[in-house]
């Protein structure tokens, strides 16, 4: 085995019954685990179910089963346990849950995807479940020690107490005996009764982000590591046709290489031999008709697609023939281009077959799905497969794909010695997984009251689900209409229809996923509606919304925090969108003015309905997060394509903000409580490009229908 | 055979002169905090101070550094108690937390030199890309250092 962390070893002696909550079923402990690492002294770390532990001294370790990628799932999901658990949040960490532990026993982290801004959104219930459960295990277990009933007894800041004879326990003293107790019918607590969600916690993980000490993926080092380095086909769909390894052979420290149907892996002894010897070395590569294409004939191509029929998705009434007598009809047609995801920690994995196994270490979105694409390749069993996820230096959807870690186990296969597989950043730029490329036709019939008498939609998406070989028969990736199909405007009649339309690119999920051209698109047709109605875009909006109050009340609320109808200096202005995605509403406003033919945002003002909040400071962050994201594709965000060749390799050329370009932004929460808990990883995103594409058309009098904005030379009209 | 000093001590290393000084600190120091994340001195993530200068490690070969004090994210307290790993701290500035080692040593620099940046001059300063957009908590950060509340302007 391999140096894991202390606590990997740390297994606790204490076995745990099983079974006591509806779909929460903690298995015993695996005794084959006990025989992996020998012996474990008596009672030092007491597990009180799969989700936590207690050390004598009352330190709490509490383990979390989404990926820290910056979202501030280490911190928020401890905070819903420990609520329950009345613990003194003085006492507690945090750390990854051991997918391997899920995989052995039967999924008992339940949900170990990140994505889709699901962390609290799906997990807090039996999160809560979790922590209450292990709090009536440490007052039984008080109760007994002192022979008086568990009912006598309360818990709070990380003890147990027995009111009558004022006597009281730490957690840490009585988590022995209560590891090996079983509970039933635990309740979780009423709102009202929380103790930390809702508080501006600090993060558990800061401290260690500060100094350099924080393992990512890339900072792993083992005895004895090789580090390996990948030359892809510069054309994705490419294949190797023949290579020679003769002429890097003799480069220092080179290994040996290792041949995908993609690419080539060079081992090395540092990574920057091993990344020299595999940009010097020849390749060969089989191109097919995909080296033909380019960025302008998928436009067209894309364009084109938007005048056939296309599927379905929904129809309300008869959109022909109330467009046929409609008085006024605006049409138009909007386009985005693929993205990378651009995190700041290329993709790496660091992989070691052993006689005994498998072992991985990576930061990887999606656990479950890693370990399993490298057990079957590595042709070794799903529960021999360690897997440390370590942090994500930035995930957005991407580091959910095993490709990295597929390409980890081949060159493991092949040598002796963990190795540790990093893509530099042109390969992790060049090598795909792009958000769809898309483009929408909208059209919309007016009266001549200049209400709306027809709707339609139609557009042309690179299928993610396609990529990923899921069905789609029915000619419909419900990802690729996510924000169109259930779009909130009461516009009757109305049909909603799409086609699939993938390049020889590969697609991914990338944050927001549908949501992040849909909202653009729409919501700036919104706008066209707006201004062919003659109303003003937040007035119209709320018109066509009166069966929806809770998007109405954010609107409102919107209207007033922005200044909408306070005054700009001339050459600025404002603009506004509104969405919703992952169960919560954000509508944002844009303020904006043109320098130099270039937009420059000056604020963002948000107003979000997430139903509740676990910690007020991550959330806004989160939003704020989600603005510089959207900010960064609006303005410069565009995979290009020459020869089939992905010609963004970097960041010299695929721009990102930077600090100098921050707006102010003010996030404002409306928050609805009862059962509403939202996700917000993502929903800050969506609005920002058409809030800000709405406020340019103000200045300019040009809709911009495409993006990015610094395609566009803008001018003040 | 190369000699160089970091973080106040001298290694000596069997190393090509054409290394980057950021590989030569992660793969043959094992000093983790220097990220990699452009490899072209765009993203400012590997960024370490050279005699006191903010460089981009990535693109500086070992064989230039080798007369110079080099200090890391690791050399700037053994405690986090550098007063701008306080401010970080005090912010709640990273998310993700990758570039911010970079970040942090930017700041650092920029605060030495100039004890009370305006908004402009971390604008200037500051041009360390952050993929998360801990943007407006890193300014907030470095006006809590310099003890002057900031606005951007």
């Amino acid at each position: 085995m391999e140096k894991l962390s202390r606590r990997h070893f740390l297994k606790s002696s204490a076995t745990v019954a099983g079974g006591m909550m509806i779909s929460f079923h903690i298995p015993a402990q695996d005794p084959s685990q006990e025989t992996m690492i020998g012996p474990v002294a008596p009672m030092t770390t007491s597990e009180l179910n799969a989700w936590l532990t207690i050390d004598p001294d009352n330190t709490i370790t509490i383990r979390v089963a989404q990926s820290e990628m910056g979202q501030g799932v280490l911190t928020a999901l401890p905070m819903i346990i420990a609520d329950e658990l009345e613990a003194d949040w003085r006492d507690v960490r945090a750390e990854h849950a051991d997918v391997n532990r899920s995989i052995r026993q039967a999924g008992v982290y339940k949900r170990m995807l990140t994505g889709g801004s699901g962390a609290v959104r799906i997990s807090r219930p039996y999160l809560q479940q979790a922590g209450a459960e292990a709090r009536e295990k440490l007052i039984k277990a008080a109760a007994e020690t002192w022979g008086v009933s568990p009912q006598e007894c309360h818990a709070d800041y990380g003890k147990v107490h027995h009111k009558a004879t004022r006597r009281s326990v730490t957690y840490g003293e009585v988590a022995g005996l209560a590891a090996q107790l079983s509970v039933a019918n635990v309740k979780i607590k009423s709102p009202e009764d929380f103790s930390l969600i809702g508080l501006p916690k600090p993060r558990l993980d800061t401290p260690e982000k500060v100094d350099g000490s924080a393992i990512f993926g890339m900072d792993v080092r083992l005895d004895n590591m090789a580090y390996a380095a990948v030359q892809h086909c510069p054309v994705l769909g490419g294949r190797v046709r023949s290579f020679r390894f003769n002429a890097i052979r003799n480069m220092p420290g080179v290994i040996l290489a290792v041949r995908f149907d993609n690419g080539i892996a060079v081992v090395a002894e540092t990574w920057w031999q091993a990344n020299k010897a595999a940009k010097a070395l020849p390749i060969q590569w089989t191109i097919g008709d995909e080296g033909k294409t380019h960025s302008e004939t998928f436009r067209n191509e894309y364009l084109a697609a938007l005048g056939t029929q296309g599927t379905s998705v929904l129809k309300q009434g008869e959109t022909l023939p109330a467009l046929e007598v409609s008085e006024k009809i605006i049409e138009s047609d909007y386009l985005v281009p693929y993205l990378a995801h651009a995190s700041m920690e290329p993709l790496n994995c660091t992989a070691h077959r052993t006689d005994e196994g498998l072992s991985l270490w990576l930061g990887t979105q999606d656990p479950e799905s890693a370990l399993n694409a490298a057990s079957k390749l590595a042709g070794v069993a799903p529960e021999k497969v360690q897997l440390t996820n370590c942090l994500l230096g930035g995930g957005f959807g991407r580091r959910a794909h095993t490709d990295i870690v597929e390409e980890a186990v081949q060159i493991a296969m092949e040598i002796d010695r963990p190795v540790q597989l990093i893509w530099s950043r042109e390969e992790d730029m060049r090598s795909g997984r792009y958000r769809p490329m898309a483009a929408m036709r909208f059209k919309a019939g007016f009266d001549l009251e200049k209400q709306v008498v027809a709707y339609t939609n139609h557009s042309v998406t690179h299928s993610i689900l396609r990529d990923l070989g899921a069905p789609v028969d029915n000619g419909i990736d419900p990802t690729s209409v996510e924000g169109l199909s259930n779009m909130p405007y009461e516009f009757s009649p109305k049909s909603i229809t799409h086609t699939i339309k993938n390049t020889h690119l590969s697609s991914y999920w990338w944050r927001s996923v549908g949501s992040s051209q849909n909202a653009f698109a729409m919501e700036c047709f919104i706008d066209e509606m707006a201004e062919a109605a003659t109303t003003d875009p937040i007035l119209f909006r709320k018109q066509y919304l009166a069966n929806r109050p809770d998007l109405l009340e954010v609107l409102e609320e919107l209207r007033q925090k922005s200044d909408w109808n306070k005054r700009l200096p001339p050459g600025t202005a404002r603009g506004v969108a509104l969405h919703e995605c992952f169960g919560t509403i954000a509508a944002q406003v844009a303020e904006v003015s043109v320098n130099n033919g270039k937009a420059d945002v000056h604020r963002i003002v948000s107003v979000v309905n997430c139903g509740n909040l676990v910690n007020p400071a991550i959330a806004e962050a989160q939003i704020e997060s989600g603005i510089i994201y959207g900010l960064s594709a609006a303005l410069y965000g565009k995979i290009t394509i020459e020869k089939g060749r992905v010609l963004e390799d970097n960041f010299d050329t695929y721009h990102v903000i930077q600090q100098s370009e921050v707006p102010i932004m003010e996030t404002h929460w409306l928050l609805s409580g009862g059962d509403k808990w939202g996700g917000l990883g993502e929903p800050g995103l969506p609005c920002v490009a058409p809030a800000i594409v709405n406020a340019l058309h103000k200045i300019t009098k040009r809709r911009i229908r495409s993006l990015p904005i610094s395609d566009y030379y803008l001018q003040r009209a | 055979m190369v000699r160089i000093k970091v973080n106040g001590e001298f290694h000596e290393l069997e190393v090509e002169l054409d290394t980057p000084l950021l590989w030569v600190l992660r793969d043959h120091l094992n000093l983790t905090g220097t990220k990699y994340g452009c490899g072209i001195a765009q993203c400012g993530a590997c960024t370490v101070h050279l005699n006191g200068t903010p460089s981009r490690s990535c693109s500086i070969p070992v064989s230039g550094v080798l007369q110079v004090d080099i200090v890391t994210i690791e050399g700037l307290s053994s405690d986090k108690s550098h007063p701008v790993q306080k401010a970080w701290i005090k912010e709640d500035v990273p998310q993700c937390g990758y570039c911010q080692s970079g970040q942090i040593m930017a700041a650092v620099a920029l605060l030495e030199k100039n004890q009370n940046p305006s908004d402009s001059d971390i604008d200037n300063a500051m041009t360390n890309i952050c993929r998360c957009g801990t943007y407006t908590r890193i300014r907030k950060a470095i006006h809590s250092v310099a003890n002057v509340s900031g606005s951007k302007t």
